[in-house]
């Protein structure tokens, strides 16, 4: 009886067989992966396809572009003028208060080199734009038009106009990979702005919630409330809004409240963001009256330089987050 | 090789190619989660349709370059396709012959494997997402199978 083959390839020049090629492929894949995730070793590899990638990615961004920049050039002149008019308002309005801005930065900075940390204050700033390139409908990551070409480094900060928007996750050689603040594997150190509560905000998967998981039911924090970054890790600038608490819950019997808060940055509607560079506190910012407190601070900060670290906020900050928070009102700022 | 072989191995390259790239092109948010996979759409029909040229190693290499373009842990891709890949063209035989809606159920169960293999291998890699949303491609591939299916015929009925 004739058995037909499953190979259905030509006899000749067939190559070896499709289970062992099967085999072959699927083990270097695996490889791929373990080499990849547990000892990063494959950067230089990924720099080399990513340069293959970027005509791609470029290419995709190039009509959304185009059509930006033709509505953009055919604008009619009266709203030109209109807009024209509103920013000259806006900017004499903003010139004003820097006036006032200036003096008062000048003083901040006096009393801060008095206290001696003038760090984590942004001084420089790149404007980055978005390209539009969806990457995975989960996982909150863009992808920006600047790379290691122009200074951007793993952990860098990124800003928009209105707050904190993220942090770069991989760095190409033109291009680099930003997680926003509510991706589910972000985590940022926060301060109420009020209060001075310091606790951690992770990313929910909504562009509009983050949650503060480790707030105790006792804590001083209600709607409202800002959330500034703390400068604690050293991965983002000191003072700059994170997000608004929106809802806080507490549950008498439960230890931590539930609370969320809505980023202020417009992390889905943003095309342009800022890369910054600061120095990097040195040391943990607040000498805290006892050791204990200095020490359970620092590791719950820990999480937001790593966003690859997944389960490291949950194990990191259970423990931690409840000392750091009660120590807070001994520390104002 | 003969001429429509050539033309044919290049529709196969570029239909593959224009899959990668409507990958990563932006959708609306409600869309986004729809979005088929129709680069491994395109290369199971060529793998139906010319098994002679289309082999595991070229599935394998537009598994890794999605996996570049989408800045995912390189592999994850590249297992998902060679693995479709093998099982479709140990199934060819049996699927070229089904009636077009049978062969979108098969093609469906393939989508299935693969969506499997990127689920567990999120998962091992620490960006588990559980949501029952992660599945529709499987279901809106199956849905534009016939699609494709007409949509390759009409490109080959010339080379055949």
């Amino acid at each position: 009886m004739v058995e037909l083959s499953h190979d259905s390839r030509p006899i000749i020049g067939r190559g070896p067989p499709l289970g062992a090629t099967f085999l072959t492929l699927a083990l270097a894949s695996i490889g791929l992966m373990v080499a990849d995730t547990r000892y990063n070793q494959l950067a230089q590899v990924r720099e080399w396809l990513s340069a293959a990638a970027y005509p791609v990615q470029v290419a995709v961004d190039l009509p959304f572009r185009a059509w930006d920049w033709l509505t953009g050039s055919f604008a009619d002149r009266s709203r030109l003028r209109q807009e024209n008019l509103e920013l000259t308002a806006r900017l004499r309005l903003a010139n004003l208060q820097l006036q006032r801005f200036a003096a008062l930065e000048d003083e901040n900075r006096r009393l801060r080199d008095m206290r001696e940390n003038s760090a984590g204050i942004a001084d420089r700033v790149l404007v980055a734009s978005i390209l539009n390139v969806d990457l995975d409908p989960f996982r909150h990551r863009v992808l920006l038009d600047k790379g290691a070409a122009d200074g951007v480094f793993k952990g860098q900060a990124v800003l928009d106009a209105e707050g904190i928007f993220g942090q770069v996750a991989q760095v190409h050689a033109e291009t680099a990979e930003v997680i926003l603040i509510s991706d589910a594997e972000h985590a940022i150190p926060v301060q109420s702005n009020r209060s001075g509560l310091r606790t951690i905000a992770v990313g929910t998967g909504d562009s509009n919630q983050l949650s503060l998981p480790f707030v105790t039911v006792e804590s001083d924090l209600k709607a409202g409330d800002l959330l500034i970054s703390t400068g604690i890790g050293g991965v983002f600038p000191r003072g700059y809004p994170v997000a608004e608490v929106t809802r806080v819950e507490r549950t008498p019997a439960a230890t931590f409240a539930l609370v969320d808060a809505r980023p202020t940055a417009r992390l889905d509607r943003n095309r342009e963001v800022l890369l910054v560079w600061f120095n990097p506190p040195a040391a943990p910012l607040e000498p805290a009256p006892d050791p204990a407190a200095s020490t359970a601070a620092a590791p719950s900060a820990a999480p937001a330089t790593q966003p690859a670290a997944a389960p490291a906020p949950a194990s990191a900050a259970t423990g931690e987050a409840a000392p750091a928070t009660a120590t807070t009102p001994e520390a104002p700022r | 090789m003969t001429p429509s072989n050539f033309t044919r191995r290049l529709l196969y390259w570029l239909s593959v190619a224009a899959g990668l790239v409507l990958a990563i092109v932006p959708l609306p948010d409600w869309l986004d989660p729809v979005r088929p996979d129709l680069a491994l759409l395109a290369v199971i029909y060529w793998i139906l349709t010319s098994p002679r040229i289309a082999g595991l190693g070229y599935a394998w290499l537009a598994g890794l370059f999605l996996d570049v373009l989408r800045g995912m842990t390189l592999g994850q891709h590249a297992l998902g396709f060679v693995l479709v890949a093998f099982l479709a063209h140990r199934a060819q035989l049996r699927m070229r012959m089904f009636p077009i809606p049978h062969q979108a159920a098969a093609v469906m169960l393939l989508l299935a494997v693969y969506h499997f293999v990127i689920f567990w291998t999120d998962g091992l890699t620490g960006h588990g997402y559980t949501g029952w949303n992660r599945w529709l491609p499987v279901l809106s591939g199956a849905l534009l199978w016939p699609l494709i299916v007409a949509a390759g015929d009409t490109l080959t009925r010339r080379s055949r």
